[in-house]
C-alpha cells in the first residue's frame, strides 16, 4: 500500500551509485571510507551526525527497495542477514569509536578512562549482570520470532547435479573468499589464505606486545593494532561479502544494485601474465620453454616480496616495533601482514597493468 | 505466597530467600548450575551493555536456541536423498505456523554475525592480551566450529542452494596444495606412474565422501552438524567460559 505513494528512486542516483560501485572505486571507497572513520572519529561519532546519517541510510535503503532489481538482491531470504550485519556493524563501530574519543581525551588530560574509573568496583552479578543477560536474551528472542513469522526460510527445486545455477555461490558468509578467487587462483583464496587469516587471528595476542590498552577502549594507544584489525575486518572481509553477493551476478561479472543481472553481458578478459610481460614486452623474445626460466622472474618478485621487504620495512616504518617486538615476533607480524596485503596488491596490479599472475605454472596448478 | 515459599518442596529447589541481601545475592548465582558460570561479583565496568555488547552472551544463547530448535528437526527429518527434500518441503506445507526451521536457519546466522562482532569488541578492548591469549585462541577456534556447523547444516535441505553452495564451496578443497588432486604439488606424489592423489582419494573426497557432492556426503554432514561439531563446540564453550573466569573474569585496566 505504501509503496504505492513513494516515488520511484531516481534513474540518476541508481545510475550514478551503480557506477560508483564498479569492484575498482568501490574498494577504493571502503579504503578511503576506513582511512575517514579512523580520522574523523572525533566528529562523526557525535550524536546528531551519526544519528542523521545512520537515519539517511536506513531511508536510503528502504527507498531503494522500490528498484526491483534491488528488492531482488537485497531480499533474497539468506541475503538478510548481511543487511543485518551492515546496520549492526555500522551501530557497534559507532559505540567504539564514540567510547574511544571519549577515553582518549580522558587520557590526554591524564585523567582515568571511563573503565579504569569502575574497574575497581565490584557489583553483585545478581542482579547487576543477570538483568542485563535476560533483558537482551528476549530480545533476541522476539527478534527472532518475528523474523521467522515474516520471513519463511528458502527452499528452492530439489537438488540436481546437472542444472548448475548461474551464478553458483557459497554461503554469504564466504563470499569475501569467493570474490577474492577473481585474484587469486583456489589453492592461495580457498585454502592457503584462509589457513593463514585463522593462524594470524591465533597469532595476534603473541605477536602484540603493546601493554596499554588491555580492558578499556582506547584509540590512541593502540593506533596500529586497530587500524590493521579494523582494515582486515571491515574492509578485506565484510565489504567484499557485500561485494560478493550483492554485485557480483552471472558469470561472477559486475552489476550495480540496481542493475538487471543480464546473463549474456560481455566482458573481455584481456589479462597478461608476468612472464609474457618479461619476455615477450621488455625482452621481447619468445617464453623460454623451461618452466622455471620462464618464470624466474615472478620467483624474483614473490621472494623479494617477502624476504627484502621485512628488513626494508623495519629499518624505514617498524624502527620501534622491530626493537619492540624482537626478531621472531617482527617476522611473524610482517609475514602475516605482507599476506594480507597480497591482495589489495593484486587487485590494484589487476586494475592498472591487467596482470593474471605473477607465477603463472597452470601445468602443475602453480598459480600465484 | 508465603505458603509456597514456606513449604519443602520450594524450599528444595531454592537454597536462599529472595536475593534483595548480600547473602542471598551470592548464594542466588552460587546455588544456581546454570548461573555459577558467573563469579559472585564483576567489574562495574564490565557489566555495561556499552562496554561488552553482550555479544559473547547472546552467542551462547543462539547456540542454545540451536540445539533446542535443531532438536525438535531431527524428529521430522531423515539425512537420506530419497527423502530429506521432501521432510523439508512436508514441514513447509503441512504445519500451520511453522516457524522451527526458520528460528534454526535465521539464529544461524545471527550466531555468525554475533561471533564477528563479539571478537571485534574483544579486539577493540585489548581483552586478548595477557593473560587471555589462550582464551583468544580458543575463541578462534570456536569461530571456526561456528563456521563449520552453518556450513554443514546448509546443505541438509537437500535443495538447489544447498547442493551448490556446498559444491562451491567444497570445490576448493580440490586445489589444497599437496593433497587436493587440483593442488600445487599434488602431480609429484606418486609411485612410480600410478598417482596417488586423485579426484577419489584427495581431500575433497575425503569430506565428501564421493567425487561430487551425493548421498555419502548428505550423511555426512548431518553426522557432522548434529553431533560431532556441536560437541566439540560444546566442549570448547566450556573451557572458553571457564577461562573467562580463571584469567580474571570480563577484562577491565588494571
Amino acid at each position: 500500500m505504501l509503496a504505492f505513494y513513494v516515488p520511484n528512486l531516481p534513474e540518476f542516483i541508481k545510475n550514478f551509485i551503480d557506477g560508483l560501485l564498479e569492484p575498482t572505486t568501490y574498494f577504493i571507497l571502503s579504503v578511503v571510507g576506513l582511512w575517514a572513520m579512523i580520522q574523523f572519529r572525533a566528529v562523526w561519532t557525535r550524536g546528531w551526525f551519526i544519528g542523521s546519517a545512520f537515519g539517511l541510510a536506513v531511508v536510503f535503503y528502504f527507498w531503494s527497495l522500490t528498484d526491483e532489481n534491488f528488492k531482488l538482491i537485497v531480499g533474497k531470504p539468506d541475503n538478510v542477514p548481511i543487511s543485518i550485519l551492515f546496520f549492526s556493524l555500522a551501530f557497534f563501530l559507532w559505540v567504539a569509536f564514540r567510547k574511544m574519543v571519549i577515553n582518549d581525551r580522558l587520557l590526554d588530560k591524564g585523567l582515568p578512562t571511563f573503565e579504569h574509573r569502575e574497574s575497581n568496583r565490584r557489583v553483585y552479578c545478581w542482579p547487576d549482570r543477570v538483568d542485563t543477560e535476560f533483558l537482551v536474551l528476549i530480545l533476541c528472542t522476539v527478534l527472532l520470532l518475528v523474523w521467522a513469522y515474516y520471513l519463511k526460510a528458502p527452499l528452492e527445486e530439489p537438488a540436481s547435479l546437472v542444472k548448475t545455477p548461474n551464478p553458483s555461490k557459497a554461503p554469504w558468509y564466504f563470499l569475501g573468499l569467493q570474490e577474492m578467487l577473481v585474484y587469486y587462483d583456489p589453492w592461495l583464496a580457498g585454502v592457503v589464505f584462509p589457513t593463514f587469516i585463522l593462524n594470524g587471528l591465533m597469532a595476534i595476542p603473541y605477536i602484540d606486545m603493546n601493554p596499554k590498552g588491555c580492558g578499556y577502549y582506547t584509540f590512541k594507544e593502540r593506533r596500529f593494532a586497530i587500524s590493521t584489525f579494523l582494515f582486515g575486518f571491515v574492509v578485506l572481509w565484510v565489504t567484499l561479502i557485500i561485494l560478493g553477493t550483492f554485485l557480483r551476478g552471472p558469470n561472477w561479472n559486475f552489476f550495480g544494485p540496481y542493475a538487471y543481472w543480464d546473463p549474456h553481458k560481455v566482458v573481455s578478459l584481456n589479462n597478461v601474465n608476468l612472464s609474457e610481460y618479461f619476455y615477450l614486452v621488455w625482452l621481447g623474445r619468445a617464453l623460454p620453454v623451461n618452466i622455471l626460466l620462464r618464470e624466474l622472474p615472478g620467483f624474483i618478485v614473490i621472494i623479494a616480496y617477502f624476504s627484502v621487504l621485512p628488513p626494508l620495512l623495519a629499518n624505514l616504518f617498524f624502527r620501534k616495533f622491530y626493537k619492540d617486538l624482537g626478531f621472531i615476533r617482527y617476522q611473524t607480524m610482517i609475514f602475516f601482514l605482507l599476506c594480507m596485503a597480497a591482495l589489495p596488491l593484486k587487485m590494484v596490479l589487476r586494475w592498472t597493468v591487467n596482470l593474471k599472475y605473477i607465477v603463472a605454472i597452470p601445468e602443475y596448478f602453480f598459480n600465484i | 505466597m508465603k505458603l509456597i515459599t514456606d513449604s519443602q518442596i520450594w524450599k528444595s529447589i531454592f537454597r536462599h530467600k529472595y536475593p534483595d541481601n548480600s547473602r542471598d545475592q551470592a548464594l542466588a548465582v552460587l546455588s544456581n548450575v546454570f548461573l555459577h558460570l558467573h563469579p559472585i561479583k564483576v567489574r562495574k565496568s564490565g557489566v555495561r551493555m556499552s562496554f561488552t555488547w553482550c555479544m559473547g552472551g547472546l552467542t551462547f544463547f543462539l547456540f542454545l536456541v540451536e540445539t533446542i530448535t535443531g532438536v525438535l528437526l531431527m524428529f521430522y527429518y531423515r539425512p537420506v536423498v530419497e527423502y530429506a527434500y521432501n521432510d523439508i518441503k512436508a514441514l513447509r506445507d503441512h504445519v500451520p505456523i511453522g516457524i522451527m526451521r526458520e528460528l534454526h536457519r535465521w539464529g544461524a546466522h545471527l550466531m555468525v554475525i554475533t561471533v564477528w562482532l563479539h571478537m571485534l569488541r574483544v579486539f577493540l578492548t585489548g581483552s586478548y592480551k595477557p593473560p587471555r591469549e589462550f582464551n583468544w585462541n580458543v575463541g578462534v577456534i570456536l569461530l571456526v566450529l561456528t563456521l563449520l556447523l552453518s556450513f554443514t547444516g546448509y546443505l541438509l535441505p537437500w535443495d538447489q542452494l544447498a547442493i551448490w553452495a556446498i559444491t562451491v564451496g567444497t570445490n576448493m578443497a580440490r586445489a589444497t596444495p599437496l593433497m587436493g588432486h587440483e593442488g600445487p604439488g599434488a602431480a609429484f606424489i606418486q609411485l612410480g606412474d600410478v598417482s596417488l592423489v586423485t579426484a577419489g582419494s584427495d581431500v575433497r573426497f575425503g569430506l565428501l565422501g564421493s567425487k561430487t557432492v551425493g548421498a555419502a556426503t548428505l550423511l555426512r554432514f548431518y553426522v557432522l552438524h548434529c553431533i560431532a561439531v556441536p560437541l566439540g563446540a560444546g566442549l570448547l564453550i566450556a573451557v572458553h567460559f571457564w577461562r573467562v573466569r580463571k584469567d580474571g573474569g570480563i577484562s577491565g585496566p588494571m
